[in-house]
């Protein structure tokens, strides 16, 4: 009983939290409760054994991503609100079609059928330790695809800088 | 075992990347829609760690791991090419965004 209250109070703060993400007029106040809604989803992801996916989902979406967040909304003055013509005025469409798309998920999940059960139960990853298990199978199995995401976080890293700083005239 | 039933997970993952979706339709401000695109990863490494728990499989974990680098990697050239765009046509909105309409 305890688990699916658990469970309950961190699907309700999510749902709530994300509803209030996207529909807060000021961009910091929706920034503000997103951090908190990060910090409900690694909550969530504790409670699925995933200590070291939580710690990253704190340090690097909570912590790393909204403060770009934060610098950008700081860096560009975004406080006017808009006033001509929209492109697509009735927002019930939209709506619609995101409401079809979460029936179709809902129905495609009722005839969900799950694979047979891997080799890392619980008791091994205990008596392992999560953080060694995970690196194990990182860098045994995916050693490859660990290194083009070096490339992946490289590139962004120059792009960034490139079109980001001030061109002079030349 | 956990008590809580996967489909439980499943849904609430539905649900996340369904209301990023919806936000993402909904604003029109360029910074509210990559925040909406970020809630829509969320759901998604939800499913990827429900199931990675429910099929005892360590797979789905690190693919959250990389899940995670590229969203970070996005995040950054995305917000950079936001700054570069708002150097040209200095407003957030998309609906003025129109200079390739011709």
């Amino acid at each position: 009983m305890l688990p699916k209250l658990f469970f309950g109070y961190f699907a309700a703060m999510i749902t709530i939290l994300s509803l209030l993400v996207v529909t807060r007029k000021n961009l910091v106040h929706g920034i503000m409760w997103m951090l908190l809604l990060f910090v409900h989803i690694g909550g969530l992801y504790l409670f699925l054994n995933a200590e070291f996916v939580a710690a990253i989902q704190i340090i690097v979406y909570a912590g790393a991503i909204l403060v770009l967040f934060l610098f950008v909304v700081l860096l560009l003055n975004v406080k006017e609100e808009f006033k001509g013509r929209r492109f697509i005025s009735s927002w019930q469409g939209r709506g619609f079609a995101a409401a079809a798309l979460l029936l179709g998920i809902m129905l495609a999940l009722q005839y969900a059928v799950i694979a047979p059960q891997g080799k890392y139960s619980i008791e091994y990853i205990q008596s392992e330790t999560h953080t060694k298990v995970l690196g194990t199978v990182l860098f045994n199995e995916y050693v490859f695809p660990f290194m083009i995401l070096a490339l992946v976080l490289f590139v962004p890293m120059i792009a960034a800088v490139v079109l980001a700083v001030k061109r002079r005239k030349a | 075992m956990n008590p809580v039933p996967l489909t439980w997970y499943l849904m609430l993952s539905a649900v996340v990347f369904i209301i990023g979706v919806f936000g993402f339709l909904i604003r029109r401000n360029i910074i509210m829609m990559f925040m909406s695109i970020e809630l829509m990863l969320n759901g998604v490494n939800i499913s990827l760690l429900a199931l990675s728990h429910y099929m005892q499989d360590m797979r789905g974990q690190v693919l959250v791991f990389f899940v995670i680098a590229c969203a970070g990697a996005g995040v950054a050239v995305g917000l950079a090419l936001m700054i570069a765009a708002f150097r040209n046509k200095p407003t957030p909105h998309m609906d003025e965004m129109d200079i390739l309409k011709g």
